[in-house]
């Protein structure tokens, strides 16, 4: 299967993805990323973030706009429920991770992808992160991914695709991988409240 | 000294350049450091035998011709199956001369040896693909005490203590090694990446018949979609045995053996395995399929299948129910670690700019563009996917000494000197020596 011969069309622009791949290959300094996120309390669970800026191809970059971002906890943890959940991010991060991933690849590999649907489960104990029981993980104890793809292709190639996408995903790999975190911390004093002290 | 051609390394694919260049009636040198088939002599695990039945192991102008073609040769087999082929090729090979410089001297090469310094105008690097076994950067977390070998320390299980070990990689070398060190009583624990599952034999023929016939194994490296991915696959999950045992993850579960994730992190003393075991197994199952199917197609395409016993359906692979995500290394139940995580070829006597920014040597299916007259043979897929391989030797030797011929033109040593100072071949001598 070829992609020359078939007027596949997934959106996804492949060539520009592999010519990407043969640059970077030759100049590795440019194939190192910063992605970053902005963001503050706002009160109780609730924080709101933006993400704008990124750093890549040995230079600053921007996305086109800037995109608005917002966490909270739901009632049943006693928060006032303003946003999702941080994990329910990450599940959305690994979903949108592993099916960008198969637009590309069933691009590459010349399949028409009529339909893809997701569901993302992480399972979880929350006693790990309420602090009650020393034995239980923060994290989720297992992620599910569930796919329904209608696609021109066989069963067979179909898990191959999603199998590759696996295989080539940024997030799978953040969730199935250990990775060394350093939180830095600085103590300031904002100029609004000694501000509003003084008035 | 001078001469045309130096080739660094007398093992299957240094003397199978030997062959053509003699063929082509280029005066050439063999520098081998140690005997014909050091490596396979004194770098490999006591119970290893070659992947490819004996029947595969031709060189060239040297079909097999013993008595067990279907059988797998031991190392000890294979270092004086090479040694009888230098000597029946006569292949101008100097052993105990190590390499230790190769760079520019004008339109030459000088290859300073611990014999002193030669030229040549063309130099083919024979040195073979697994020099220096590659050990990850996390090894350095590795707890004090806990014993790490690689599979060029390791010989057998009795070299271990009686504690747990660790095996890291499941190639053929780690799917090997853990399946005889779980069988020797030890508990196992396998780290699983990404790997190739292949039957021993499918069939009624050895899965390395169905490779070769169905001219997969001579894909040229020009043709292939993906020539990255296809140089760095690890080698089949294979063992060369009497029993024609197929070496899968199945196999090894039924042993005792505990699959885990890839390795991914050490962190205050836990090994850390990644969650994706479940999805690199269903990736070997699908490609074992594949390629299953694909010699099914070939097979009835060529009319073979009246001669052949059915199709076969290769079982799913069986994911423990949770593998585990750590295991400590500092509660006495691992006391080793043994790093199968493949090798890297050596070039620390390469003194010309030729490396990429890994330390690999840049080049065209062995031709190395940069340096006109340098040529590098035995690297995976070189320029076909059995590069690597005793009978990938010939058709990438033959390229290579026809390019090698094209490029000396008129310009041959024809340096008597050399070969009358020489003895011609000393190989047999140290061969009995050893």
């Amino acid at each position: 299967m070829t992609t020359a011969e078939t007027a596949v069309n997934n959106g996804v622009d492949t060539a520009y993805l592999l010519g990407a791949r043969a640059a970077l290959s030759d100049a590795p300094a440019a194939a190192e990323f910063v992605w970053r996120a902005h963001g503050e309390w706002s009160d109780g669970t609730h924080f709101k973030a933006s993400v704008k800026d990124y750093f890549g191809l040995g230079e600053e970059q921007t996305h086109l706009t800037e995109h608005k971002f917002e966490t909270d906890h739901p009632g049943t943890f006693g928060s006032k429920d303003r946003a999702v959940t941080p994990v329910e991010y990450v599940l959305v991060g690994l979903g949108g991770c592993l099916t960008a991933g198969i637009a590309s690849v069933a691009q590459n590999r010349g399949i028409q992808l009529k339909s893809v649907k997701a569901t993302i489960e992480g399972g979880m104990n929350v006693l790990g992160i309420l602090g009650g029981d020393p034995d239980v993980r923060n994290g989720f104890t297992d992620v599910t991914v569930n796919y329904e793809i209608d696609a021109d292709a066989s069963q067979a190639d179909i898990e191959a695709l999603v199998a590759q996408s696996q295989k080539r995903s940024a997030v799978f790999d953040i969730i199935a991988n250990p990775t060394n975190i350093t939180v830095n911390t600085a103590k300031v004093t904002v100029d609004t409240d000694s501000a509003a002290e003084v008035a | 000294m001078r001469t045309s051609v130096i080739v660094i390394g007398a093992g299957h694919t240094g003397l199978a350049v030997s062959y053509f260049l003699r063929q082509q009636g280029i005066n050439h040198v063999v520098f081998e450091r140690g005997h014909v088939g050091h490596s396979w002599r004194t770098e490999r695990w006591d119970s290893l035998r070659m992947l490819t039945p004996n029947w595969q192991n031709r060189l060239p102008g040297a079909p097999y011709s013993g008595t067990d073609p279907d059988g797998y040769m031991t190392m000890t087999d294979v270092a004086e199956f090479l040694g009888d082929y230098a000597e029946q090729i006569d292949a101008p090979v100097r052993t105990g001369v190590t390499v230790t410089s190769v760079r520019r001297n004008g339109a030459d090469f000088q290859v300073d040896t611990t014999i002193g310094a030669w030229t040549a105008p063309a130099v083919v690097i024979a040195t073979g693909a697994c020099n220096i076994p590659k050990i990850p950067a996390l090894a350095k977390d590795v707890p004090a005490g806990i014993t790490q070998l690689t599979p060029k320390d390791y010989r057998n299980p009795e070299q271990l203590d009686d504690g747990g070990v660790l095996v890291v990689g499941a190639a053929a070398t780690g799917a090997q090694i853990a399946a005889e060190v779980r069988a020797s009583g030890r508990a196992v624990t396998l780290a699983v990446g990404e790997h190739v599952r292949m039957p021993r034999t499918y069939r009624g023929h050895d899965i390395l018949w169905w490779m070769e016939r169905s001219g997969i194994w001579s894909q040229r490296f020009d043709q292939l979609d993906d020539i990255v991915r296809a140089r760095h696959l690890p080698s089949p999950q294979l063992v060369g045995s009497t029993d024609k045992v197929t070496l899968d993850l199945n196999y090894l579960t039924d042993l005792g053996v505990q699959l885990a994730g890839r390795l991914a992190g050490i962190s205050n003393g836990v090994a850390q395995f990644s969650g994706s075991l479940t999805n690199v197994i269903a990736l070997a199952d699908l490609k074992a399929r594949r390629l299953l199917h694909t010699f099914d197609e070939f097979a009835s395409s060529e009319g073979l299948d009246a001669n052949l016993p059915a199709s076969e359906t290769l079982a799913d692979t069986h994911v423990p129910a949770k593998p585990p995500l750590a295991r400590s290394l500092t509660d006495g139940a691992i006391t080793s670690i043994i790093w199968a995580t493949g090798y890297t070829a050596d070039y620390s006597f390469l003194d010309i700019d030729v490396l990429d920014h890994k330390g690999q040597l840049k080049h065209d299916g062995g031709i190395v563009t940069d340096a006109p007259g340098l040529y590098r043979i035995g690297l995976p897929v070189l320029r076909r996917r059995n590069s690597t391989f005793v009978n990938g030797a010939e058709a990438d030797a033959h390229e290579i000494t026809d390019h090698l011929a094209r490029y000396l033109g008129s310009n041959r040593v024809s340096s008597a000197a050399a070969d009358n100072e020489l003895p011609a071949y000393d190989a047999v001598l140290a061969r009995s020596a050893s």
